[in-house]
């Protein structure tokens, strides 16, 4: 490769990125802060808000996602790649900018939830159209003995976009005060996606079509139509399903793990606060990012299925063995406790959400341990008018716990993230090369669109709500072992959610080992 | 190889088919049966979830079970 053509090549990737980085990034800021547009949007108390709270978060992430995709990949197959992803950024940009301009709800009413609902499904529908075209055409564009490291860099735009958004919402904390951000501050990265679609917009605006579509295009040999071609087709459509159950489905589930499923096991089971966890995250995402790249090309000289089927392998084997290690970390009763320096207090204290006289009774217990680590436990009773408020029976009681770990310890996290984030750059870093490779140019974007989605956005979006359920099943059937005097159940409730990544990647990897082919590295049909 | 690749067919069709069960009863129901919002990932599940893993490892065996993906 000459060097102007390397030059281009890499204005080639690095606008397809930026594009699809922010694209990320505007659709993770809505998760990232979640909880403070809860409280503007959706607040506690009222069932419908509840309901359509939850409709933005499961619909933009798993029926919408597909349909952008769909809708996306066929007019990127019908009037070209270079179109069809400038019009999902400026979808993805527009919505984003105004959900960070939406009256809240105690201003408009109804209308601001529904409003945020929407510009929520339209962030869906684009995220859903942005990736297939990036990658299809930075693929296209690739020679093909590097196009495994060439579209590397498209992969590592999700990743980014997650730790852009982390970094953006703790410098937007860190300039002002808590009441500020709650206030208006959290409307700022919300507000500042426009300046980066702006610019991203105006890089994309120079570029030219994909050569392979261009030429297909001149030679009037375009899909008339995509959608049947590559779903009404069973020559293609065994290549579609062989892309999710043998790939996208795996990698899917192994992505969602090795970040969300982290970041919310450090959370919400083992107690850590927010900031930590963040801190934690951030760390572990940036050593891990660069072996996007290292894997992709890696990619281009073993070939792709196998590194991919190595990650997917790796990550089954040794999933709950690491959790068992983060968990043990942290867990106070693993430390020494320096006993004169708890603290135990009961109080009543007035809560405004208290219709029944205004008060609580709240115990805290504050510990400190030898490695520094600083335990704290809340326990709130709801009063009714001065007695306990009883629910089927028992006390009305919500407990808190926060341990606060030491940098010893945050390391160890650190690293176990990190090893995680291997396996996610192994199945994650060469998939867009080997999609694309599947594909014949002329429906290429629809037909790695859909897996591709499907694998990612409903395989692995439904991760923490079905693991989540998994360890609360646990948990009860445990208490209630616990309540009739019999031994636990299950042994460590909270490796329970791992199964359904475990599965899910097992089984892709058998079909993936025994169905995938991946000798063909070729694009131009 | 070829055989195995067939055989295994059945075995995709069960798993999706034990997916469906396993979704419905053990997930679906059980956070129908606890109201509120939990009903939207309950009508997921039953709607799009459990269509799309039987249909998809369903089509999938069949395919094997024809011999699509057999090497020539």
């Amino acid at each position: 490769m000459s060097s102007k053509t390397k030059s281009s090549m890499f204005s080639i990737i690095g606008a397809s990125s930026v594009g699809t980085m922010i694209e990320w990034y505007d659709f993770y800021i809505f998760g990232s802060l979640a909880t403070v547009i809860s409280t503007k949007f959706f607040p506690s108390g009222n069932e419908t808000l509840a309901f359509l709270s939850t409709l933005a978060t499961f619909a933009a992430g798993f029926i919408v996602r597909p349909f952008g995709a769909l809708f996306f990949g066929r007019l990127g197959d019908l009037i070209g790649r270079k179109y069809t992803f400038m019009v999902t950024l400026l979808l993805m940009g527009t919505a984003t900018f105004f959900i960070g301009l939406i009256p809240s709800y105690e201003t408009i009413g109804m209308l601001a939830p529904t409003l945020v609902l929407l510009l929520r499904l339209l962030q869906g529908l684009a995220l859903g159209g942005e990736y297939g075209g990036a990658a299809t055409y930075v693929a296209e564009h690739s020679p093909n003995d590097q196009r495994g490291y060439m579209t590397s860099w498209i992969q590592i735009t999700a990743t980014a976009g997650l730790i852009v958004s982390l970094i953006v919402i703790a410098v937007t904390k860190a300039s002002m005060s808590k009441e500020s951000f709650d206030d208006y501050g959290w409307r700022i990265p919300f507000i500042a996606s426009i300046f980066m679609i702006g610019i991203s917009y105006i890089i994309r605006r120079n570029m030219h079509e994909s050569p392979l579509f261009a030429k297909v295009k001149s030679e009037g040999k375009t899909s008339t139509n995509p959608l049947k071609e590559s779903f009404g087709n069973k020559l293609n459509m065994k290549f579609v399903l062989l892309a999710l159950l043998g790939v996208t489905m795996g990698q899917g589930v192994v992505w969602y793990t090795g970040q969300f499923y982290a970041m919310s096991f450090i959370e919400k089971v083992m107690n850590v606060p927010k900031e930590q966890v963040d801190s934690v995250l951030i760390w572990a995402l940036c050593l891990g990012t660069p072996f996007f790249v290292v894997f992709g090309w890696l990619s281009d000289k073993i070939g792709r299925k196998w590194i991919m089927m190595a990650g997917m392998l790796i990550a089954v084997l040794s999933y709950r063995p690491i959790y068992t290690k983060m968990y043990e970390t942290v867990n106070p009763s693993n430390k020494s406790e320096l006993t004169e320096k708890t603290v135990k207090l009961a109080e009543v204290k007035e809560n405004a959400k208290n219709k029944n006289g205004g008060v609580d009774s709240v115990y805290t217990v504050t510990k400190e341990f030898a490695d520094g680590t600083l335990y704290k436990e809340v326990k709130t009773v709801t009063l009714n008018n001065g007695a306990v408020e009883m629910k089927d029976g028992k006390a009305v009681v919500e407990t808190k716990k926060t341990v606060t770990i030491n940098d010893s310890d945050k390391w160890t996290l650190i690293w176990m993230v990190f090893i995680q984030m291997i396996f996610v750059t192994m199945v994650y870093g060469p998939v867009a090369a080997f999609l694309v490779e599947m594909f014949p140019v002329k429906i290429r974007y629809t037909s790695m669109s859909l897996p591709y989605h499907v694998g990612n956005g409903i395989f692995g979006g439904l991760l923490p709500t079905i693991a989540t359920f998994l360890v609360s099943q646990a948990n009860t059937l445990n208490s209630k072992a616990k309540e009739m005097g019999q031994a636990v159940v299950v042994d460590k409730p909270y490796l329970e959610g791992l199964w359904y990544p475990i599965i899910i990647a097992a089984t892709c990897f058998i079909i993936g080992t025994l169905y995938l082919d991946g000798k063909d590295n070729r694009v131009d049909d | 190889m070829n055989a195995i690749k067939k055989i295994l067919g059945v075995v995709w069709i069960a798993i999706g088919l034990f997916a469906v069960y396993y979704l419905i009863v053990n997930q679906a129901v059980t956070l129908w049966n606890k109201g509120g919002e939990n009903r939207i990932p309950a009508i997921i599940y039953t709607v799009v979830l459990c269509p799309m893993i039987a249909g998809a490892l369903g089509t999938f065996g069949l395919y094997c079970l024809q011999g699509e993906y057999n090497e020539n």
